[in-house]
């Protein structure tokens, strides 16, 4: 955290362009599951361009990509699944759960989802909707942006 | 096991990880054709590295590959244990069930009006679809008969959604093999179509708008001048898709004699839609058992003739165009009277009626609280969806929710193909014959 | 049905003319070499009751008689209301003929067992793993008989009657069911 004393200054200027630089190029791991997916590869897309804050690039690998978009239903045979692509992802790492069946399990109360991705995976960032439009989509990825810029998701 | 030694088994062996030598365990081989590869046989392909096709290559060389179910190319949540042999592919076992969502059994629970949110959910790239299988199931035990005009909203939507759903097929088509421009043109176009479906149901995706006893709501006022602009936008559009990919030779190399199915493979295995026409076999819902009025439109069917990936992205281009004709012959003749059905105990009355009528009232209190009870009985009703055919067995009880609904899915059934069409081809087209089957995994797992 | 004499007569083979059969050739032919075999108009649709120890003949007979596909197998769960508790269903498509007929056959509560169709339509492969998956129905033949939506580690069959939906309590609703 910042203090006054001269000592700390550059640390906190660094701790600064270290958030900057984690929030503009924030590789999203292609975790698209379900109907949602499809409004992600749409925000992705030409007409609602997420390259614009330079994160169109969904990288394949986990270990090359900061943030999991969960977009979509989990099953619960793919928890285990989830739980080691987010395991393999190198720190600093964000997730954001998209849509309702991610966040709490949807319409779907029953045997075969996980009520909620946060039972598997710790979420940053709970996008409603179902599916949630690319513009959710957007402000949910803008204020994960906000939070690290602010310092309040230390990730 | 037959001794034929062009039977065409899929190995289908248990799920747990199977052991580096394989064992015929429960496996039925794809056997290899020894007379010459098929590869020589394909159109247009000659192929000269020797490494490839290393004939003595040693049983103990094959190596299992896992694919997915968390990649790229995978269309969804789809696994896929391929055993290689260098490069070629030996046997495939797709596993599913990662998407499994419990939709039969929630649809047990919902009742029938609310069982359009459900069903919508399946094949999430063609959503009016399921709801149009699911109404016509329900009406089917009903006994009732939607007006025209509901009948024609519906062919409407259902034709804007095939188009978006192969515009979605094309694009990844597209992007899987590598021409990563398809993908921004094909979600371009289909932004357009969207906006429609936004503009007249709420929803770009998942809209539940087609129910039993009609659609939720008449057609909003201008739609004519919004489709008469992705009527006149499109051809020029299709045409920059020619540009891009008709006569590229990449994509021709790639696609030619890539992902072969025969006909008789096809039927054998519960294939429908584009990929059963690819392999020259013509079947159509929309022709053979006509519903939703579709019989008064003309349209063609296009066919393929190789069975190949080529074919597919062929047909799925002519069908979007055919998908617009029919488009346009519905905007030219659509009927004028209501959008669904005057039953009051199974449509809902309209609202300004509630303050002023009792009945109205209580027919309202009714349908929202404890839904419409359907009669005793059982059906089954196919449409055509983008993939195939895509059906709604339901069972009622004669109460107010279904006893059982089971939706037949196209892509669940062309997935039986995918070992098929992978056998002795390289490791680099699966993706290209994944794409072209075209799996929606919601579809799939239900 | 039963003669309009009032008698019961035990050796009279009148009663097969009178068994209702349909009027397409192609169907008529196929019920008339089945005795066993009930036909039944379901909301205009062809049905056949088939008994569980008919069911691979009757299946392979269909396919000779031009039934190329078979669209889907599944199955029901009647519970108490029937003496069987399941019912198999498999869905038929003719293209040559353009007909549609469906089958159905019962099987017990208790180790329910039924012919696989796999060896007449290789494409009820899938379809009848997931009746296993989802009912427990054991079929007979079939290559490849696990679990394909489920974990395989899974206990229970998730569309019985008495398989609990497994809903959630959700705070502030206040009913459980989910509608």
């Amino acid at each position: 955290m910042a203090t006054t004393a001269p000592g700390n200054l550059l640390m906190t200027t660094i701790d600064k362009a270290a958030r900057w630089a984690k929030t503009r190029s924030m590789f999203p791991a292609s975790f698209g599951l379900a109907c949602c997916a499809i409004e992600m590869m749409a925000t992705g897309t030409a007409h609602y361009d997420l390259s614009r804050f330079g994160m169109e690039v969904f990288r394949a690998s986990p270990r090359q990509s900061d943030l999991m978009v969960v977009a979509g239903r989990v099953s619960q045979k793919m928890a285990p699944v989830l739980r080691q692509v987010y395991d393999q992802m190198p720190d600093p790492k964000w997730v954001i759960s998209m849509g309702a069946c991610a966040s709490t399990g949807g319409m779907f109360n029953n045997y075969a989802l996980v009520q909620g991705v946060d039972q598997v995976v710790p979420v940053d960032i709970y996008v409603p909707g179902c599916p949630p439009g690319p513009q959710s989509l957007m402000h949910g990825i803008l204020t994960l942006h906000d939070k690290i810029m602010k310092g309040e998701i230390a990730s | 096991m037959s001794d034929d030694a062009k039977t065409l088994d899929v190995w289908v062996a248990g799920t747990e990880e199977p052991e580096l030598t394989p064992t015929d365990e429960g496996a039925q081989e794809i056997s290899i054709d020894e007379s010459g590869r098929r590869l020589d046989e394909q159109f247009g392909r000659v192929v000269e590295d020797d490494y490839v096709f290393d004939d003595e290559a040693e049983e103990d060389e094959r190596m299992i590959l896992n694919m997915g179910p968390q990649h790229p190319s995978t269309h969804g949540v789809l696994r896929l244990q391929i055993e290689l042999e260098g490069e070629i592919i030996r046997r495939t076992k797709p596993i599913i069930g990662y998407l499994h969502t419990g939709m039969e059994k929630t649809g047990e629970q919902l009742n029938f009006s609310q069982g359009g949110t459900n069903v919508t959910r399946m094949d999430y790239l063609a959503p009016f679809h399921n709801e149009l299988a699911y109404s016509l199931a329900v009406e089917r035990l009903l006994g009732i008969e939607v007006p025209p005009r509901a009948a024609a909203i519906r062919v409407l939507l259902s034709e804007l959604n095939r188009c978006s759903s192969h515009l979605v097929a094309l694009a990844t088509n597209g992007m899987d093999i590598g021409a990563i421009s398809m993908m921004m043109y094909g979600f371009r176009e289909r932004e357009q179509i969207l906006a429609f479906f936004e503009k007249t149901t709420g929803l770009r995706m998942n809209h539940n708008f087609i129910r039993p006893g009609g659609v939720a709501a008449d057609l909003p006022p201008g739609w004519k001048d919004d489709i008469a602009a992705i009527i006149e936008e499109f051809p020029r559009r299709l045409d920059q898709y020619d540009d891009l990919l008709e006569n590229n030779p990449i994509w021709v190399a790639r696609t030619k004699g890539v992902g072969v199915l025969s006909a008789e493979e096809a039927t054998a295995y519960g294939i429908t839609g584009p990929t059963l026409r690819s392999t020259g076999v013509e079947w159509d819902i929309r022709k053979a058992f006509p519903y939703s009025g579709i019989e008064q439109y003309e349209f063609e069917v296009p066919l393929g003739e190789h069975g190949d990936v080529y074919d597919r992205y062929r047909i799925r281009v002519e069908e979007i165009k055919q998908s617009l004709s029919i488009v346009e012959q519905v905007m030219d003749t659509i009927p004028k009277g209501d959008y669904r059905v005057d039953d009051r105990k199974v449509t809902p009355p309209p609202r300004a009626r509630i303050d002023e009528s009792m009945e109205a009232l209580i027919h309202h209190f009714k349908l929202f609280t404890e839904g419409y009870k359907v009669p005793a009985g059982e059906t089954y009703v196919a449409v055509e969806s983008p993939r195939g055919e895509l059906g709604c067995y339901l069972v009622s009880d004669g109460g107010a929710r279904p006893y059982r609904m089971h939706t037949r899915a196209p892509s669940f059934a062309n997935l039986q193909a995918l070992p098929i069409a992978m056998a002795d081809s390289l490791m680099a087209d699966t993706v290209a014959t994944i794409a072209s089957l075209d799996p929606v995994m919601g579809d799939v797992d239900r | 049905m039963t003669d309009d004499t009032g008698a019961v007569e035990t050796e009279e083979p009148v009663e097969v003319a009178e068994r209702p059969l349909p009027d397409i050739e192609v169907l008529k032919g196929l019920f008339e070499s089945f005795e066993d075999v009930a036909w039944e108009d379901s909301l205009g649709q062809d049905v056949a009751r088939v008994p569980n120890e008919r069911w691979l003949d009757f299946a392979t007979a269909a396919k000779e008689a031009g039934f190329e596909v078979c669209v889907d197998v599944t199955a029901v769960d009647w519970m108490r209301s029937r003496p069987d508790r399941f019912e198999v269903v498999a869905n038929l498509l003719s293209m040559r003929h353009r007909l549609r007929l469906r089958m159905s056959t019962t099987a017990p509560r208790l180790d329910p067992t039924v012919a696989s169709l796999v060896p007449v339509w290789p494409g009820a492969n899938f379809a009848e793993r997931e009746a296993y998956d989802m009912f427990g129905i054991t079929f007979d033949g079939h290559p490849d008989l696990t679990r394909i939506l489920m974990p395989d580690e899974w206990e229970g069959h998730p569309l019985r009657k008495d398989f609990g939906v497994g809903t959630v309590p959700v705070q502030f609703k206040e009913s459980h069911k989910v509608s």
